[in-house]
């Protein structure tokens, strides 16, 4: 705790293991955990999915683990863990907390966060939360089977209502609480570094939209995970307090009078809302921020619109709070403020095509590098406007209230927010592996990776629209019973085959990941020739960044291929003179 | 007394309520952030931990409106005379807290610790005040199940109240340094942030109060 007064990375280099490698203060090495704790956590969801594809392709063979035929409830309880587990602990987790606290500080100029016990301390707030997490897994009842929203009064009646309910799903409402804490930390932090170390010379309009992902990320982190600690306070009060916040009165449940009375389930959509779909941006505007730097890197050319692409990540963060009533358009809501929250979502399509275009527009006439990096960085671009044009169709109430809570949403979500921002963290990945670990990802296996993958999830997701449209609900563990639904059971077939594909593909990542670590080509100091200040440090970047000095600033982030310049970028701490 | 008050060698360490830190000093490097660096980002991160513990707050109030309008259930509850008394407690520790500050700034340490232990002091009391209204209310058979009016007032009053015990460790740990006699006008920013969220709990505490009162 001693070393909590350094402030600003003037704590000493550790030198005993615990101290360098678990306990450490140190923004890069607590970026790695965030982003193994990710990597752990996005295996434990994909296998969460890939026994529920298994589910619905063959829903009456016995499968290892499971003992016997998965139940429909266990079925369940995979649907809740996989989407908790997959949005808190990886999308939240990796882009924001990883890679931010890796690479923000450096590429501001700072030897470190401005908080580096608080950064070290909210890492560990969030692996226990992780480990409470899977605890649910492992009690009596198992899992909870109120999915990733936990909308009472399933979530808040107890056992009564199902396996799972019980113990399992007060250990999740404690879990996100704990999370809570930690995403809260980790937000404060980003923020208070972004504002008060950056390195003289390095404004506000020079920074690289990577940090101003970073940063308005956080803000939204600040003022949303506040909001579902207290819904969670409120609804574990209602499940060991016995108080009724959620739970209406004139409850029977398997036979049983339910005592709680007069509280209101909605009331629980509306907090987890408020949260929840500014968490949507969470884990979206990382991803934009790496793609807009991969996009110009790769493509030799400064991005489109700098400005506009910042007030268009501001646009979608302020926008990204009063949406949140689109998530309830069915729950009977006021068809006047229906048609609000429906014009202010679809209003977010302003700032999101302006991204989109200024992207393509940065591609046009460059002179591409179709390294790995960059084609998960046109992945990115391409799952985004696949999904966000799904969404124009869920912004409106009439079609919404067809589709929701079919697979059409299923795939909509899936689609932007979820491979959109892991194709961000793969990006991310290839493109820093070099600066982090010191050596280069192996690229023809890294294309492999891509291809199989971006074929993979576009197969996996597609159909899915169809089936929602066909009117197949989610969350049903089989098709079997419903007449309708038998014709679209070769869809499901299909879907599960291509999803056992594309999860073997991710052994591809895996094993060139930790080959790399060891026999991967040595990295210089700037192998993709990239202007920000993380590729003017050695790779890996010693413990204080910049050897105990601050670097000054000249230029923007994207000053490539300039006229009359002596090669084709300008680093931002060259002091040439540019005349644009 | 001026070696007491004197900057002195430098303290590591963490407080409740605002963090270690070094003043000034960013030893060994050299062309490093400029000074007052570190004043600066220990305010601006207190400002956005109340930004956070603020909407906390705000949802709570929001459930709280929402939740007194949705059935007919709903008993307003009497709030204790006490916590008016409670008030003006912590209203008087915001004087002290200003005062602690204003001494340690101006290097009078004696008058310093002074106002220190009184705020500390008047914080502590406070929360024996809180307890007492809890049991005024238990003694009333008015639990946190009784009806969702004392639902909220438990859960406001004793949420309010763990944020102050986490100001009152604070406090405690800055008399834990003034003891040992390291507290000198090098530690001011610690007792600022200190007093900024002791101020923002006392008007949360008003809020509360107000909220509790006008809306039933």
């Amino acid at each position: 705790m001693a070393h909590a007064a350094g402030a600003h990375a003037v704590h000493e280099a550790p030198t005993g293991f615990i101290r360098k490698y678990i306990f450490s203060l140190d923004h890069k090495v607590i970026g790695i955990q965030y982003y193994l704790l990710a990597l752990v956590a996005v295996w434990v969801g994909m296998i969460l999915s890939l026994y529920m594809r298994l589910r619905l392709a063959w829903p009456t063979e016995e499968f290892p683990l499971v003992g016997g035929v998965m139940t429909p409830e266990a079925y369940l309880s995979l649907v809740t863990m996989h989407g908790t587990i997959m949005v808190f602990f990886v999308l939240t987790t990796a882009p924001q907390s990883g890679f931010g606290n890796y690479i923000l500080p450096i590429q501001i100029g700072a030897a470190d966060m401005a908080f580096p016990f608080l950064n070290a301390l909210s890492f560990w707030v969030t692996f226990l939360s992780f480990a409470v997490m899977l605890a649910a897994f492992f009690v009596s009842g198992g899992a909870p089977i109120s999915g990733w929203t936990g909308y009472p009064p399933l979530s808040a009646v107890g056992e009564v209502a199902g396996p799972g309910l019980g113990l399992g799903q007060t250990l999740w409402v404690v879990s996100l609480a704990i999370f809570c804490g930690g995403a809260l930390l980790g937000a404060l932090n980003f923020i208070a570094t972004t504002l008060d170390l950056r390195a003289k010379g390095m404004y506000l309009m020079r920074m690289p939209l990577t940090v101003w992902a970073w940063f308005i990320t956080a803000i939204l982190g600040l003022l949303a995970f506040g909001v579902l600690l207290a819904a969670g306070v409120l609804l574990l009060m209602d499940r060991v307090a016995g108080t009724s916040f959620f739970i209406p009165g004139g409850l029977v449940i398997s036979e049983q009078i339910i005592s709680h009375k007069g509280g209101s389930p909605l009331l629980w959509q509306h907090l987890f809302w408020f949260f929840g779909h500014p968490e949507v941006y969470i884990a979206i505007l990382p991803g934009m921020g790496v793609v807009s730097q991969i996009l110009s890197t790769f493509a030799r050319k400064p991005i489109f619109g700098y400005r506009a692409m910042v007030y268009a990540i501001m646009g979608i963060g302020g926008l990204g709070f009063l949406v949140w009533g689109h998530h309830m358009f069915i729950s009977g809501m006021s068809p006047y403020s229906a048609i609000a929250f429906s014009v202010l979502t679809l209003s977010i399509g302003v700032p999101s095509a302006i991204k989109t275009f200024n992207w393509l527009g940065t591609l046009i006439g460059g002179r591409i590098r179709f390294t790995t990096p960059m084609l998960y960085a046109l992945g990115f671009v391409s799952l985004f406007v696949t999904g966000g044009l799904s969404g124009l169709f869920l912004g409106q109430p009439s079609l919404d209230l067809y589709l929701h809570d079919t697979y059409f949403v299923l795939a909509h979500f899936h689609m932007v927010m979820g491979v959109a921002a892991i194709f961000g963290i793969f990006a991310g990945t290839y493109f820093w592996f070099p600066k982090m670990f010191g050596r280069m990802m192996n690229e023809p296996l890294g294309k492999l990776h891509f291809w199989i993958t971006f074929i993979g999830v576009y197969a996996i997701f597609m159909p899915m629209h169809y089936i929602g449209i066909a009117g197949h609900p989610r969350r049903y563990a089989e098709t079997s019973g419903v007449e309708y639904l038998g014709s679209l059971q070769p869809v499901h077939d299909f879907i599960s085959i291509v999803a056992i594909v594309t999860i073997a593909a991710q052994f591809i990542f895996l094993f060139n990941f930790f080959w790399s670590l060891y026999h991967g080509e040595k990295a210089s100091v700037n192998p993709w020739e990239c202007t920000t200040l993380e590729w003017t440090v050695p790779s890996p970047p010693p413990h204080d960044n910049f050897g105990g000095h601050s670097p000054v600033v000249y230029h923007g982030a994207y000053e490539y291929n300039v006229p009359g310049a002596s090669q084709d970028y300008i680093m931002q701490t060259s002091p040439e003179k540019v005349t644009h | 007394m001026a070696e007491i008050l004197a900057p002195g060698k430098q303290q590591d360490g963490v407080g409740g309520g605002g963090g270690g830190f070094h003043e000034g000093d960013f030893g060994g490097y050299g062309s490093g952030p400029p000074p007052g660096t570190s004043r600066r980002i220990y305010r601006t991160g207190m400002w956005l931990g109340l930004l956070a513990i603020s909407m906390v707050f705000l949802a709570f109030t929001s459930a709280y409106i929402v939740r007194s309008g949705l059935s007919d259930d709903w008993l307003p509850i009497e709030l204790p005379r006490l916590l008016w008394g409670n008030a003006l407690l912590l209203f008087l520790s915001s004087l002290t807290i200003e005062r602690t500050r204003k001494a340690l700034n101006g290097g009078r340490r004696a008058e310093c610790n002074h106002w220190l232990a009184v705020t500390t002091a008047l914080g502590v009391a406070f929360l024996v005040g809180q307890l007492l209204v809890w049991r005024q209310l238990a003694s009333h058979g008015v639990y946190v199940t009784t009806n969702p009016s004392s639902s909220f007032f438990y859960l406001l009053t004793a949420t309010h109240g763990l944020h102050l015990l986490g100001g009152v460790m604070a406090l405690l740990y800055i008399v834990w340094q003034a003891w040992h006699y390291q507290l000198g006008p090098a530690k001011r920013t610690l007792v600022e942030v200190t007093a900024i969220y002791w101020h923002f709990m006392d008007g949360l505490w008003i809020y509360i109060l107000l909220l509790l009162s006008l809306w039933r």
